[in-house]
């Protein structure tokens, strides 16, 4: 009996490792790769350095791409913010026809293949003359961002006792004094949370950003990209590790948030 | 029956509902329900799940908002007044308190909404939690009190702001039984220290009758009664509400008019009140008619002292419950009737056994008569 739980432990542990190592070892290459002190990207590394970092700093391109991005990703997180929390209110409020039609159609984007959007943004964004502007790229990236803050928010207004708001509005709170006394720090965790998760869809993003961006708008991940078919050196790895330790710190700031929330 | 009282009694009104009904499709929640409350009146709305008492309670307090009818507070028409501009404080069943907010920071909430100034806001909450005796507990939140400190927190929050009206919703459905008679006497005091205007809906009939000034009975939609509670219990104008408040023995029988007697033959009893009486008004000769006959009305007699009279008659003793205070007995009349006896006369009874004969009798005062 202690034997076969014994056993079993161990198999889950091997077989969740295993997992674990096929999903993220491949992400987390890159980390050690940018401490190499070779001049071309190597694994295993050789050596321990900085000079990369130090490099990616230096390099006026690359910090101007992270400016842009993180402009963009604030941005993005910002607006998603209001109009997903908006949403969110709405939908799990107000009664109307359509309205699962309405969710269906701004959740949307989760499903929709990439390219296919970034073709289609592409071209009306050009006639629009928003290509290559931040404006394009802010509000391309709010539509892949939204799904992500709507379901968030959702999910902790459905935790919400509806009676709250009613007694807030019993007690002479107007809708938006409501909203602010009431609603919104009730439901913090599940904004903040999706305001993150849309900082990082838009911190990542690759494709809409390539079609979209030009010289002067151009993000992190664009620069990688045109990197890798330039020229690789550790310096794009050094790049990669930053993206995924700010994603991480970001994940674990969500994860921290959840129990909160029921 | 609405009596429209002088322009004097008009100023004393807090509350009138008229014709006020609400459609849900072609399902009706409520149809033409029309009261008055007056200042300072506890009223409570009593009926089984589903009648329209709270329902009635949302249109008042304006989440709902009826199809037709008309709802004046102190004189002003708030059918189309949103919740937040009404003046009125609720009470949920599950007390709504805010679970971010400290107890202080609930009662001062619609202190806060009425922009009055911090310092008045403070001394108002202080006195009002020493009222409901939890100034000690101002700095907890709400998930760190029990149950019964939570509905004075929530009590407190709804009267903090002197409102023109308080509903309680179901106020002590979520206390264990214990704690339900202590709270009730509790909300009552402090209610009535302050001399405020109450509404309360419950189903328990018991809790009505302790608390309320007046109840109004709610059935199907419809407010079938409104009165005090001793005018609900000694003249139901129904049968609904004679077996909804205390117990009721509710026979059905034909009336017929026998001299300067009014008699109603049932099965295995004759009941017969004056004829000059203002109850017999009520009887139409060869219709029938139903008699509400209370348990505790009806005195059991072993000894055989004849019958065949009037508010006299014979059974079989099916069932004899011992409950301490009292007897509970089941008679079964010659004619078919079942009626059930509650007599305090312990040691009288103490012989009497199922399947024994017993007389049974009442005065005829007692007989409330009611036309289906």
């Amino acid at each position: 009996m202690r034997m076969s739980s014994l056993v079993r432990k161990v198999v889950f542990w091997v077989f969740v490792s295993g997992v674990a190592f096929f999903l993220v070892a491949p992400t987390l290459i890159a980390v050690p790769i940018s401490f190499t002190t070779t001049a071309g990207i190597q694994f295993p590394p050789e050596g321990f350095t900085l000079k990369w970092y130090g490099a990616v700093f230096a390099s006026r391109d690359w910090r101007e791409a992270m400016l842009n991005s993180l402009i963009i990703a604030i941005a993005t997180s910002a607006l998603s913010l209001v109009l997903g929390t908006a949403a969110a209110l709405v939908l799990s409020r107000a009664k109307f026809r359509g309205k699962t039609i309405l969710l269906g159609l701004l959740l949307s984007p989760l499903v929709t293949p990439v390219i296919v959007l970034s073709v289609a943004m592409y071209m009306v964004f050009a006639r629009w003359g928003l290509s290559g502007s931040f404006a394009g790229l802010i509000a391309a990236h709010t539509v892949l961002a939204l799904p992500f803050v709507i379901v968030s928010v959702l999910a902790s207004l459905k935790t919400l006792n509806a009676n709250l708001e009613l007694a807030s509005a019993g007690l002479g709170a107007t809708p938006w004094f409501t909203f602010r006394r009431v609603t919104l720090p009730l439901i913090l965790p599940g904004v903040v949370s999706g305001g993150i998760f849309a900082f990082i869809t838009s911190w990542d993003e690759v494709v809409i950003a390539i079609f979209l961006a030009d010289v002067s708008t151009r993000t992190v991940p664009v620069m990688i990209w045109t990197q890798l078919r330039a020229m690789l050196d550790p310096a794009t790895a050094a790049v990669g590790a930053i993206l995924i330790a700010i994603s991480a710190v970001g994940m674990l700031i969500t994860y921290k948030l959840r129990p909160l929330n029921s | 029956m609405m009596i429209h009282g002088s322009a004097a009694e008009k100023r004393d009104t807090a509350l009138t509902l008229s014709g006020v009904s609400k459609l849900y499709g072609d399902v009706a929640a409520i149809t033409d329900v029309s009261f008055e409350l007056k200042r300072g009146e506890f009223l409570t709305m009593l009926g089984p799940s589903g009648s329209g008492k709270t329902t009635t309670l949302r249109v008042i307090a304006g989440f709902i908002t009826p199809t037709s009818g008309t709802v004046m507070i102190d004189g002003r028409d708030v059918v189309n007044v949103p919740p937040n501009a009404r003046n009125i404080g609720m009470v949920f069943q599950d007390y709504a308190l805010f679970p971010h907010m400290t107890v202080a920071a609930n009662v001062a909430y619609p202190l806060e909404t009425r922009r009055v100034a911090k310092a008045e806001r403070m001394r108002r909450v202080m006195a009002m939690l020493e009222v409901v005796g939890l100034a000690h507990l101002a700095d907890r939140f709400p998930r760190q009190l029990s149950g019964g400190q939570q509905q004075r927190v929530a009590l407190a929050r709804a009267l903090v702001f002197d409102p023109d009206i308080v509903l309680l919703d179901e106020p002590m459905a979520a206390l264990d039984k214990k704690l339900r008679s202590t709270m009730q006497l509790e909300v009552l005091r402090i209610v009535k220290k302050l001399g405020a205007t109450v509404i309360s809906v419950t189903h328990d009939q018991e809790e009505a009758l302790v608390m309320s000034d007046r109840i109004g009975v709610f059935n199907q939609g419809r407010l079938v009664q409104i009165g005090t509670p001793m005018e609900l219990y000694e003249a139901p104008r129904t049968e609904f509400v004679a077996d909804f408040i205390g117990e009721a023995n509710l026979l059905r029988g034909d009336a017929v008019l026998d001299g300067d007697r009014c008699v109603i033959r049932g099965g295995g009893w004759l009941a017969a009140i004056p004829a000059s009486d203002a109850r017999a008004s009520k009887v139409t000769p060869g219709r029938p008619i139903s008699v509400v006959l209370r348990p505790e009305a009806i005195r059991v007699e072993t000894a055989d002292t004849g019958t065949g009279h009037a508010n006299r008659c014979i059974g079989e003793v099916l069932e004899k419950i011992y409950l301490g205070v009292e007897y509970r007995l089941l008679v079964r009349l010659e004619g078919g009737d079942v009626i059930q006896v509650r007599d305090r006369d312990t040691r009288h009874l103490a012989g009497v056994s199922a399947g024994d004969r017993v007389v049974l009798s009442w005065d005829a005062a007692d007989l409330v008569l009611i036309t289906s």
